[in-house]
């Protein structure tokens, strides 16, 4: 791998080197190096498109890594990623697709990514997006397909914080009975860079619940939208946020839904746009700050 | 140190396009290490006076002067940078910032934990349950405001502007308070400007002023001004009514 890809690798992986533990390195379309654990199997697909990873039951503080690195200007990768994960488990599965286009192509990653996910079973899903090189445009296009069983447990942390041109997020989720899942979306658009994220919760199991908590800045001339669905269809707790910074010219729509197919679903959600609060900016300036660093300040904060 | 000469202000109203005055003709000089507190009734523009010396505010007339240089044109970082400091009324809430990261803006420097600590400590906060607490609304408005005293710690002023800092405090508070303010006097020599009704910390400053819609009525030592402040303190017609044997209100 050349300095741009190994760049690449350590921001949207956090690794400079190989990890310990179970992981799966693919670079410009192919899988160029990969390696199972004791708790963790991981097998290529036969068609190259992509892993079937089985975690074995009762696998407990295991880290297992699956970036994606493009390079090559022009290579348009469809992959498909599947999760089995067995009972009992308490896992971290740190994902993440950057693309470096210095070329005149489209360069585009698609990562499909579904997880089943045992009875009782932790699950904490870390996916970085990242974005860099030229002016061709770089794509990215996740779908993330979760179905949690009774009792499990998924957190997953996603952000997009620069360089993508454009990116449509699509998340689905099926929970049985007090089964629950932590969303936590940060995502940050600028120039004429454009985002959507589409999100269904389907809350089927009485006592399950999500929490889905959405922060993006949108800077420049860029477009964002945001859409979230909760179906409460049984006794359960969902909650929605939505929460944007917009700055410049840029655009934010959000659509909040929530549905309750029956009478015990308690389901809340909030969605809130608006500029950098003038007083949160006069603060920082007392603080020695200038205009600029002030904005950048919050605008970090805001996205950790 | 700092100077104000014939500071004035004035709005337009919106509605009837007339100009109203919020200050007028307003003179000061503070000196190194004075300890000024600026009292007097609500809407007096007490609050303007002391973001004006911030330069959150630009005057309509006037000069502001601070250690013999001209400073009314400048903005608020050029100000903040020559150490002058500003504790907000009430406090400033951020999404994602902590008070570690506030801190560590306000010092304008790495801090390390210790250093951050003892500024929480200062001001009666146990450092470990705040320190990487966001300043959101999940802080009641008193812990608000004591977060806000330790960011001016850790700017290190050489004037510190306090708008009613004892508001929202509690009965930590006016001992704690009072201690704060000395010790920034006598181990950072610092300046104070502060904006307060409160007869406790009236009664620990060198010089009181008394403003009253937008003019100094009043100025001099804490002596000299505190026994008619509390003699003017007398009740309401209601108080008077329904308290006939409320002698003042402090």
């Amino acid at each position: 791998m050349n300095s741009n890809a190994e760049h690449i690798l350590e921001t949207v992986a956090g690794f400079s080197h190989i990890p310990d533990g179970a992981f799966n390195i693919r670079h410009n379309g192919k899988g160029v190096n990969m390696r199972s654990s004791v708790g963790i199997s991981i097998l290529p697909r036969k068609d190259g498109k992509g892993i079937t990873v089985k975690i074995r039951p009762g696998t407990v503080g295991e880290i297992m890594h699956i970036p994606v690195v493009i390079d090559q200007s022009g290579i348009i990768d469809l992959v498909y990623n599947d999760f089995f994960i067995g009972e009992d488990c308490d896992v971290e599965i740190i994902a993440g697709c950057g693309i470096h286009n210095d070329g005149v192509h489209l360069t585009q990653h698609d990562g499909i990514h579904t997880f089943h996910i045992g009875k009782n079973s932790r699950v904490r899903y870390v996916e970085k997006h990242y974005g860099s090189g030229g002016n061709a445009a770089k794509v990215l296009n996740p779908v993330t397909n979760l179905f949690l069983a009774e009792g499990a447990h998924m957190e997953m942390d996603t952000v997009q914080i620069e360089g993508v041109d454009a990116t449509k997020r699509v998340t689905k989720a099926n929970l049985l009975a007090n089964s629950t899942l932590v969303i936590k979306e940060k995502l940050l658009t600028s120039g004429k860079q454009t985002a959507a994220t589409d999100y269904e919760i389907n809350l089927n199991g009485k006592g399950a619940g999500v929490n889905l908590i959405s922060r993006s800045v949108a800077k420049g001339e860029s477009t964002q939208e945001f859409l979230s669905k909760i179906n409460g269809n049984t006794e359960c707790q969902g909650h929605s946020e939505c929460d944007a910074i917009i700055m410049d010219n840029a655009t934010v729509t959000a659509i909040p839904i929530v549905k309750a197919n029956h009478v015990d679903a308690s389901l809340i959600h909030e969605a809130a746009i608006g500029k950098i609060a003038g007083e949160q900016i006069t603060k920082l300036l007392t603080l020695g700050l200038t205009q600029e660093e002030a904005e950048a300040e919050i605008v970090n904060g805001f996205l950790r | 140190m700092l100077e104000l000469k014939n500071i004035s202000f004035s709005v337009e109203d919106e509605q009837t396009g007339v100009r109203k005055d919020i200050l007028t003709d307003v003179s000061l000089s503070l000196a190194e290490r004075e300890f000024m507190v600026i009292t007097g009734p609500n809407g007096s523009g007490k609050s303007t006076l002391a973001k004006i010396i911030m330069g959150i505010v630009k005057p309509t007339g006037g000069r502001i002067i601070f250690d013999g240089t001209d400073i009314t044109e400048t903005g608020v970082t050029e100000r903040a940078r020559m150490h002058i400091g500003y504790a907000f009324q009430q406090p400033v809430r951020f999404k994602g910032i902590c008070v570690t990261d506030l801190l560590r803006l306000a010092a304008g420097k790495e801090l390390p934990n210790d250093e951050a600590c003892r500024y929480l400590s200062e001001v009666g906060l146990c450092a470990a349950d705040y320190i990487n607490r966001e300043i959101n609304g999940s802080l009641s408005g008193g812990e608000l405001k004591r977060i806000e005293i330790a960011t001016l710690l850790a700017r290190g002023t050489r004037i510190a502007l306090f708008d009613e800092p004892e508001a929202g405090i509690d009965l930590w508070s006016f001992q704690n308070l009072t201690r704060i303010f000395e010790k920034m006097r006598n181990s950072h020599n610092s300046a104070a400007i502060i904006i307060s009704h409160q007869e406790r910390i009236l009664n620990i400053a060198d010089t009181i002023v008394m403003l009253a819609d937008g003019r100094i009525v009043k100025k001099g030592s804490c002596d000299e001004i505190m026994p008619e402040l509390l003699a003017q303190a007398e009740p309401c017609e209601i108080g008077k009514t329904f308290c006939p044997d409320l002698k003042r209100l402090t």
